[in-house]
């Protein structure tokens, strides 16, 4: 019998090329290498971004769970990102203004890229750019900016708060729904989700 | 969603639909996945991912590494002292790390994808609606802050919003929350795309 004890922490070539290979195929078959339809959620005229998001969270979270309630893996075994609230609150607006103004985020701009957009490449070089810059600029005033708010008790609601993991999984499966009912009542409203044509004939 | 879709792409709703099959006359393009369906199936790659390396996956990462390369190659010492730099480069080169090879895949399953969608087509996007040179500057800036935002953050809409979400991160929300704020008003200031 084979042993094998989840997770594997695979690191090599093999398992990053899976891994993105799967990634890149999905995201692109999801309209994400398109900026026009990446920047209509934020006109929120289509909520494509947002349901497939959540939609994989869900499955991903709910899988977790269920992988290690039947042992399949330990507790505490996958990584979760610091609770470090500030440095995420001042990276989420900076990463949410360049996908406004560029049209893409970091994975999708490699997706636009590869569906022969330009402009994906020249957002590729801006963030290239801006990892330099803040490699440039990062110092004891940046680390104490990161470092505020952090929460300390723990990095999950459960272990930073006591809430039950089943309530966390239960809100955003009603998160979930309510992304899907709102979003496509506002799509129902306005001009729908843009479509492969449209994507690919680009913005206008 | 695969099989063979010989017939011309059909045109949803019949709604503000415009002709792409001009460049050769006979490229069909294939629909998007409906969003639900592209979820599931990305929520089962994150979780092959989380089930095989014991983390998610994610983008901004890479760039970092090839920062972090180029730099140890170009100025070693600058990089080796970087405060920011120093413990990825401690190791030797990290191009060629899980997060580079992930990437390049990112790539390639992106390229295959477009291809057999018949969605492949080198443009500028966007060009047409803020002109060549407003685009490049717009995707130049975009890229720009969201490089140095994500490794503010410690990741970006993937590696930090989705996989850390998933693995039911505070951080993940409050960043996601912001990134939509934030992406919500700048639309309505900035004309992006």
């Amino acid at each position: 019998m084979l042993d094998l004890h989840f997770p594997l922490h695979t690191s090599g070539a093999l398992s990053g090329l899976i891994c993105g290979v799967l990634f890149g195929f999905i995201l692109e078959n999801a309209g994400f290498g398109s900026p026009l339809k990446l920047t209509s959620q934020f006109r929120l005229t289509d909520w494509s971004v947002f349901k497939v998001m959540f939609t994989a969270i869900v499955v991903a979270a709910f899988g977790l769970w269920i992988l290690r309630l039947v042992g399949v893996i330990p507790p505490d075994s996958v990584a979760v990102p610091q609770a470090l609230v500030m440095a995420s609150a001042v990276g989420g607006v900076l990463v949410g203004a360049g996908f406004a103004i560029g049209g893409y985020c970091p994975g999708t701009s490699v997706a636009g890229l590869a569906s022969g957009r330009l402009d994906a490449l020249v957002f590729i070089v801006g963030l290239l750019v801006g990892t330099f810059a803040f490699v440039g600029l990062y110092g004891p005033t940046i680390r104490t900016m990161m470092a505020m708010g952090s929460i300390v008790d723990g990095d999950t609601f459960t272990d930073a708060y006591g809430v039950a993991e089943p309530i966390v999984l239960a809100v955003l499966a009603a998160a979930l729904v309510a992304v899907f009912y709102f979003g496509s009542w506002f799509e129902r409203r306005g001009p729908g989700p843009v479509s492969a044509e449209q994507a690919v004939a680009g913005a206008e | 969603m695969a099989g063979q879709c010989v017939t011309t792409a059909k045109f949803p709703k019949g709604k503000k639909t415009m002709n792409t099959l001009s460049t050769d006359g006979r490229r069909t393009v294939k629909p998007f996945w409906p969003p639900m369906a592209a979820g599931i199936a990305l929520g089962l790659a994150l979780l092959f991912t989380f089930l095989i390396t014991g983390h998610g996956l994610g983008a901004s990462g890479a760039a970092t590494d090839v920062v972090a390369g180029t730099g140890l190659a170009v100025a070693p010492a600058a990089t080796q002292a970087n405060l920011y730099l120093a413990s990825k480069v401690a190791d030797g080169n990290p191009i060629g790390s899980w997060m580079t090879w992930e990437v390049l895949g990112l790539f390639i399953g992106a390229l295959v994808a477009s291809f057999m969608a018949g969605r492949f087509r080198v443009q500028l996007d966007a060009a047409r609606s803020v002109g060549s040179s407003g685009r490049i500057v717009r995707a130049l800036a975009g890229g720009l802050l969201a490089g140095f935002g994500a490794r503010v953050a410690g990741g970006c809409t993937s590696g930090l919003g989705l996989s850390g979400a998933a693995a039911l991160g505070i951080a993940a929300f409050v960043f996601l929350a912001l990134f939509f704020a934030t992406g919500l008003i700048v639309n309505r200031i900035v004309r992006g795309v």
